[in-house]
């Protein structure tokens, strides 16, 4: 287990050097555009030179980079060109927000996704079970973006009773403390992901229907209640810990885009900010928060599955 | 989105003698065995079925509708713009006075040529990396896996984001980057197969008897895996028409004249609280009906390959 552990985490410090190393070079390979972007069009090459050399960009790529590590591994991501902040303050402001957002999401995601993939595993092929299997294909096939908008469309123009813009206090207790605007978003992320979520749980709570030890549990006369909460969602929840362990990226994704319709203040809308108008360091640095954090997600979803499923041992693999 | 995690599926079972016994040259009964289950099993799935019918209509409405209803797609003509639906404009016109109806041909086009060309590029290119990766082992395996696992940790669309950002978006760059993006998922998954295969009897007797390495890939890994394969690329041309239309919700989708679902939808979204609602649904509509045609395809030939499922 400990060699296991040693090596999954050497191969998490490698992937998270390639993901520095493959942004840096994505995000430099068009010349120039930085100081276009931020200076304007009708900039003139010297206060194009002059911006260059502020923020070093004059300077050959493999020097640039290792300047920007060096800054990295002290903690400082630079400064933004469009908003002359600390990347590192404005990843740090938004943050917690992000954690809001998609831990309430993730678990509203979970808290009808299970429960509903073990239903219409019980279920399988009756009315219900099609019903939501209906309805979660059209929501996974749907643009999120579109579904996003419809919610607005319903609950902020029509009903009235939703705001259809996310609070925008500074602080975390600040966003807390307007519950309705948080409905929108929170909502909008979480359907998103119960439409793949209930899916998985499905077909894993079909596997372990099939088992043996389900067998046994209804012929010794446990009611049936039990039989799913005790055994079924026990044993099904393994592989979907997993998964969304994997779909990490899939949930910031969606963040992105959730965060540009709602205006919600978090990473996903400050990178979205910052691509459209080349910020370089905002977007490294919040690319390189996003890939690390999928980095230790899989990791923890690794190991949590190793502690979970006693017949995992990585030993020898 | 491009990025989402599927359930890979179960691995194929190879049907006894399904590649290295038959003779060379038989190349069609090498790939016959898993093939034919998979178009048998596809057969008696209704849902499937109903998904190519779809697809098939569809696909006919927006190659062949406009040659028999003929509209304006390139010149804008303010005096007729934001029609309501009559007569003349069964689906009313867009602000720029184009012809709703026959403008969803032309973007279905684009968003099916789109899909079908990611999906077949991201299958070749990630069937022959995950193969080869697999087949190698060892310390090239576990690069060419760390590679995978760079580009998988940055979620696809933010690295879209960059790369549209640095590459003028036209339907070949955004084909391109798509293609970058999506082949990560099939390549793990073929290598996977590829290591599981490669123990098997038919591999060491191809080995054995002299067989190249290009020859194993191609002649008895592929066919072999290509369950799972095809049960991808039909996901992926679903998920390209998605990320393509979440890139226009962004505005850095197809630049106009061009026109895809995606782009209709997302600009159509501007008037919707104007009441212009024939902008909105119909791309709307379509676009959803094809992706789930596709995905319902999709879990029907993984259903069909996952032997659990299938009833005594």
């Amino acid at each position: 287990m400990t060699a296991y552990l040693v090596r999954r985490v050497g191969q998490a410090v490698v992937v998270v050097i390639g993901v520095m190393i493959l942004t840096f070079v994505l995000i430099h390979m068009e010349p120039g555009s930085a100081a276009r972007a931020t200076l304007g069009p009708r900039a003139t090459a010297g206060r194009i030179a002059i911006f260059n050399s502020t923020y070093g960009l004059n300077e050959p790529l493999d020097r640039q980079f290792i300047t920007y590590l060096d800054q990295v591994v002290h903690g400082n991501f630079g400064t933004s060109y469009s908003l002359q902040e600390p990347v590192s303050s404005l990843i740090a402001q938004r943050l917690p927000r992000d954690f809001l957002l998609l831990g309430l999401s993730t678990v509203l995601a979970l808290l009808i996704a299970l429960p509903l993939g073990i239903y219409q595993a019980v279920r399988r092929n009756g009315i219900g079970d099609y019903v939501y299997t209906g309805i979660a294909f059209t929501l996974y096939s749907m643009p999120d973006f579109f579904f996003a908008i419809l919610l607005i469309a319903v609950f902020s123009v029509q009903l009235q009773i939703l705001p259809p813009e996310a609070p925008q206090a500074t602080t975390v207790a600040g966003m807390l403390a307007d519950p309705r605007a948080l409905i929108l978003p929170v909502v909008t992320l979480a359907l998103i992901n119960v439409a793949s979520f209930s899916r998985y749980m499905r077909s894993s709570a079909i596997d372990t229907l099939a088992q043996d030890y389900i067998r046994v549990a209804r012929a010794k006369g446990l009611p049936e209640r039990l039989v799913l909460s005790r055994h079924v969602l026990r044993n099904s929840l393994l592989p979907v810990v997993t998964i969304v362990g994997l779909s990490f990226p899939a949930i910031v994704a969606g963040a992105v885009i959730a965060e540009a319709v709602f205006n919600y203040p978090g990473m996903g809308l400050l990178f979205y900010q910052a691509a459209t108008s080349h910020d370089f360091p905002v977007l490294l640095g919040s690319t390189l928060v996003v890939g690390v954090s999928t980095v230790i997600g899989s990791l923890a979803a690794d190991i949590v599955y190793a502690v979970l499923d006693p017949r995992i041992r990585y030993g020898h693999a | 989105m491009a990025t989402r995690e599927r359930d890979p599926g179960p691995a194929p079972l190879p049907g006894p003698g399904a590649a290295a016994e038959t003779p060379a040259g038989a190349a069609g009964r090498e790939t016959g065995g898993s093939l034919r289950v998979i178009v048998a099993t596809f057969a008696e799935n209704r849902a499937a079925v109903a998904g190519l019918v779809l697809i098939i209509a569809i696909a006919l409405f927006c190659f062949t509708g406009p040659l028999v209803y003929r509209t304006n797609q390139v010149t804008v003509q303010l005096g007729i713009a934001k029609l309501p639906p009559s007569g003349r404009y069964p689906l009313g016109t867009d602000p720029s006075g184009y012809n709703v109806l026959g403008r969803l041909m032309l973007g279905g086009q684009s968003s099916l040529e789109l899909g079908f060309a990611v999906s077949i590029a991201t299958t070749v290119l990630g069937t022959l990396y995950g193969a080869v990766a697999g087949l190698a082992g060892g310390i090239v395996d576990a690069v060419m896996m760390r590679v995978i696992d760079t580009f998988l940790a940055i979620p696809g669309l933010v690295l879209l984001l960059i790369l549209v950002n640095v590459f003028t978006p036209n339907l070949w760059v955004i084909i391109l980057l798509l293609t970058l993006l999506s082949w990560l998922a099939i390549a793990r998954l073929v290598r996977g197969e590829v290591l599981t295969l490669r123990t098997r009897e038919f591999v060491q007797a191809a080995k054995m008897m002299g067989a190249t390495s290009r020859r194993i890939v191609l002649r008895h890994l592929v066919p072999n895996a290509i369950g799972v394969i095809v049960v991808n690329a039909t996901f992926t041309v679903a998920d390209a028409i998605l990320t393509l239309s979440a890139l226009s919700f962004l505005g850095l989708g197809l630049p106009p004249p061009q026109a895809d679902w995606g782009g209709m939808l997302s600009n159509g979204l501007n008037y919707l609280f104007d009441g212009y609602w024939w902008m909105v649904y119909p791309p709307a509509i379509i676009l959803i009906i094809t992706v789930v045609a596709f995905n319902l395809i999709g879990d029907a030939i993984r259903d069909s390959l996952d032997v659990r499922l299938q009833r005594p």
